[in-house]
């Protein structure tokens, strides 16, 4: 046995011991006191490596004995009661549904091609494949959540690409280990739905906002990526012309040899017959697509336009029943608008940034006159009618007349229509093959967790449904993905071996299902019976008045919010290092949360600071998960401190964040407080 | 005895996996009522209890299954590190300790606790006319009683591991993460991971 078996073990004694010495004498001790000595030998139970559901269970079931003066009755039925509530758990349930997602998700083999797609685009920034990593992490592990599947595909793809190019190994570990656990964050998280189960908090309020934080945390690690390697070159060298290379099919290449013409005034020609040898059907569909970021931005401003302006006279039942799905569109096409947006920026804007605003503020100015002008119009026309017709007028109106369209709406039609011509000033041939890589494996997984999230957060579905049409979602996305790669795999002009691809493409779908029924199975089980042990544990805690006695000790310490605050985050942060989130969420949790209203602190707030809090747990070692996931695949001469000391800088780059987001809640809390005023 | 024990770990398999395919049916019971909710305005009362019932179903069901496969979270943290002999020394102590006499009492008081329901004939409150709850209760004994049944097979693991020094096989299942089809999946080979040695020596001058 190692030393380290040996330190553990002395720690553990340690503990006993000293929570021995700390409990008064037999004749003083109260029930209370038998709480927290249960407290302790929980967390030296658990460090034995025994499946935390039953240590919890076996333990609370005994102390809750005790604790009901050895009646063994009350004892069964707290067990069953408590037992049964998980199972009639109406939060827990979205569990098995987004970890089934997940699987799906996984299986749909598209983060190959999105790595890919985003390296391309992300080209010109520096240390580019790091912040493709880091992107492609964030978007693959938020979409299926499962770290250890996420590490170990960025580190069989990325490593490798990373390392040839000749980045820091360090660098290049602790970009993939903290990218891959992004997802646990960035809703729809299951840490998440477990933690508003345990406090009581609204999952909804939760995802809305955890939104941002989660963002934010994401940008600082691409913030920190860029400027190592823009301040030392050395430790992720730019990448070599040769690998930039964007292959041009037939058709655009035909149009600009080197893909630099314009794409959409090249192809206009194209269209026109101006340029001999371009099939026409070719370069139809290469317009079409390259006039997909215009049109939805064209469709989305024109949705929001008829939102905004839609009289509002219409509030029977059926009108909201319709608006509501109608929204759901509008929700996918402003999505889609709003992505357009980093292939853009990746290319590099030309413009300096100054203009668009002071363009849109000119041109808001004049606007605003007529807007205004066009309000007091409506309202005068308004008044001028009876008061006893104005009802069944304002719904003829409805049909007919519009309210005035806000200023705020032209100054982003405004923004919209600079950007768009900015866009295309830059849009070459070969930003538009980089553009259809993005469009067929970026966009689908981007919309599917945006929908899913947009649903949950402005009310639309609960989160059960939307996890449940996000499950339906994967699978599509599963089976079309696996159709596409086995026509591709064929190549062109193979129509009579399609039916034969096609046929095994169905084939791999039982498999598919199968598997990720199996695998989500598993991990529900593990998670909601340790729901179950920690739910018996916890009323075992309660009932023996452990919570009352800690409840006491903290306010006789008489402590400003502010040290309970950093108290409590820093011993979440140290019990990171020996425990997983799951331990630490279902044992402690129920501890700190009834002593947040004597502090005056937000369950809320805390749950979002926990959560960012607990990013770090899965890179502390010795139990981070995710080194060891990547030493599984990296090549033998990349060491397991390596890969620790990589993931320094990223830990503390959490640290920061949960720092930040302490300094300005509203990152946090800005969204939910403005959607659920 | 092997044969009995690997018997029990196909049986815990078997009706595990059988109960996984609720998630893909709760998955189209809610996508279902959703859209005819939504779409056709025509929404089910009793959609929710059905919820409910395939989800506590399904994971009660699967923890059997899941123990087979040595599943449920464990404190990692210095057990990795224990040889076979101690690991399944401290398992096998704390299976008598704490397991155990918890799953016995949870399938005692689930029998009770099902025998009332059965007895009374107990509907759900959720909506007016809720459906039967006495089936959904039966799920605790049955699932404790699995169990606890694979729980003997995983304590005569811990045995036959103090005996020979080493964990005895499972079973194969579906790994979550399984680096061989990952590997696959992306393309890569392991002479691809080792031909990177090379890197790495030139880096390092």
């Amino acid at each position: 046995m190692n030393k380290g078996v040996w330190f553990g073990f002395t720690i553990m004694a340690l503990v006993v011991l000293g929570t021995f010495m700390l409990l008064p004498s037999a004749a003083q001790m109260t029930s209370g006191h038998l709480g927290l000595l249960m407290l302790s030998l929980i967390v030296v139970a658990i460090m034995l490596g025994f499946p935390t559901a039953f240590t919890l269970m076996g333990m609370g079931m005994m102390f809750a004995w005790i604790a009901y003066n050895y009646d063994i009755n009350k004892t069964l039925d707290l067990m069953v009661q408590r037992t049964y509530g998980v199972m009639a758990n109406d939060v827990l349930i979205s569990i098995p549904l987004f970890v089934f997602m997940g699987y799906l998700v996984e299986r749909a083999n598209l983060i190959e091609k999105l790595f890919k797609s985003l390296h391309l685009a992300a080209a010109r920034v520096p240390g580019s494949l790091a912040v493709a990593t880091i992107v492609t992490c964030a978007i693959f592990a938020t979409a299926t959540g499962i770290v250890g599947a996420v590490v170990t595909l960025m580190g069989l793809l990325a490593f490798p690409a990373m390392l040839r190019a000749g980045y820091n190994t360090k660098l290049a570990a602790g970009a993939i280990t903290a990218g891959g656990c992004l997802g646990i964050l960035i809703p729809p998280s299951v840490m998440l739905i477990v933690y508003g189960a345990t406090a009581g908090v609204s999952v909804v309020q939760l995802y809305a906002g955890a939104f941002f934080p989660g963002i934010m945390l994401a940008c600082l690690y691409l913030g920190y990526v860029i400027v190592v390697a823009k301040i030392w070159p050395a430790l992720a060298p730019p990448l070599p012309a040769a690998d930039r290379i964007v292959p041009l099919p037939a058709v655009t290449k035909a149009i600009s040899a080197d893909g630099s013409g314009n794409a959409v005034t090249g192809l206009f020609s194209a269209l026109r017959g101006q340029r001999p040898g371009v099939p026409l059907a070719g370069a139809a569909v290469n317009l079409l697509v390259s006039l997909l970021p215009a049109i939805a931005i064209a469709l989305s401003l024109l949705v929001i336009w008829h939102y905004t302006t839609v009289p509002e006279a219409v509030q029977s039942t059926e009108g909201l029943v319709e608006m509501g799905g109608a929204s759901n569109a509008t929700d996918t096409q402003k999505d889609i608008g709003g992505l357009q947006e980093p292939p853009k920026d990746a290319g590099g804007l030309q413009e300096p940034p100054k203009d668009p605003q002071e363009v849109a503020a000119d041109k808001a100015a004049a606007d605003k006159a007529a807007a205004e002008k066009a309000a007091t119009d409506a309202a005068a026309a308004l008044k001028a009618k009876p008061a006893n017709d104005a009802a069944k007028a304002a719904k003829d109106a409805a049909a007919t007349t519009r309210l005035p369209t806000p200023t705020w709406l032209w100054v982003t039609i405004g923004v919209s229509m600079f950007l768009t011509f900015c866009f295309y000033y830059i849009f070459n041939i070969v930003r538009l093959e980089i553009f259809k890589m993005l469009l067929g494996s970026f966009f689908p997984l981007a919309v599917l967790i945006l929908a899913v999230l947009g649903t949950i957060v402005f009310g639309w579905a609960t989160p059960t449904e939307a996890a449940a049409i996000g499950s339906l979602g994967g699978f599509l996305l599963a089976i079309a993905y696996r159709f596409h790669n086995k026509w591709q795999s064929l190549g062109a002009g193979a129509a009579n071996r399609m039916s034969a691809s096609s046929a095994s493409a169905m084939r791999d779908l039982g498999p598919i299902l199968k598997e990720s029924s199996f695998l989500t199975a598993k991990t529900s089980a593990m998670v909601c019976w340790l729901f179950v042990g920690s739910s018996i544990f916890s009323a075992a805690f309660a009932l023996l008045g452990g919570q009352d006695l800690i409840e006491k000790w903290v306010l006789s310490l008489n402590m400003t919010p502010v040290q309970f605050m950093v108290l409590s985050q820093v011993i979440i942060f140290l019990l990171g290092w020996p425990l997983e989130w799951t331990e630490i969420i279902v044992i402690f949790m129920p501890i700190f949360i009834p002593l947040l209203p004597h502090f005056g602190i937000d369950p809320l707030f805390f749950g979002l600071l926990v959560a960012l809090n607990l990013q770090t747990a899965f890179l502390s070692p010795p139990v981070a998960m995710a080194a060891f996931y990547l030493k599984g695949v990296s090549p033998p001469h990349v060491t397991l401190n390596q890969i620790f000391v990589g993931m320094m800088p990223f830990m503390a780059i959490q640290v920061v964040a949960v720092i930040l987001l302490y300094m300005f809640p509203a990152i946090g809390l800005w969204l939910p407080q403005t959607l659920y005023k | 005895m092997q044969k009995l024990l690997l018997f029990i770990d196909k049986v815990s398999t078997w009706v595990g996996q059988a109960f996984s395919w609720l998630i893909v049916a709760l998955t189209l019971l809610v996508s279902w009522e959703v859209i005819s909710r939504r779409f056709f305005d025509s929404p089910h009362a009793f959609t929710f209890d059905a919820m409910i019932m395939m989800y506590g179903t399904l994971f009660m069901m699967a923890g059997a299954y899941t123990l087979s496969k040595n599943g449920h979270v464990r404190g990692d943290v210095l057990y990795g590190f224990f040889s076979p002999r101690l690991q399944a020394g401290l398992d096998l102590a704390l299976y008598l300790l704490f397991f155990i006499p918890g799953i016995i009492a949870l399938v005692w008081a689930g029998y009770y606790f099902a025998a009332d329901s059965w007895a009374i004939k107990e509907h759900s409150s959720v909506t007016a006319d809720g459906p039967p709850l006495y089936h959904f209760k039966t799920v605790i004994p049955i699932a404790g009683a699995m169990i606890l049944l694979q729980g003997l097979v995983e304590i005569v693991r811990c045995v036959v591991c103090l005996q020979q020094g080493a964990w005895p096989s499972r079973m194969e299942d579906v790994e979550e993460v399984d680096v061989a089809k990952l590997k696959e999946m992306v393309h890569v080979k392991d002479e691809d991971i080792a031909a990177l040695a090379s890197i790495g020596k030139g880096a390092a001058k």
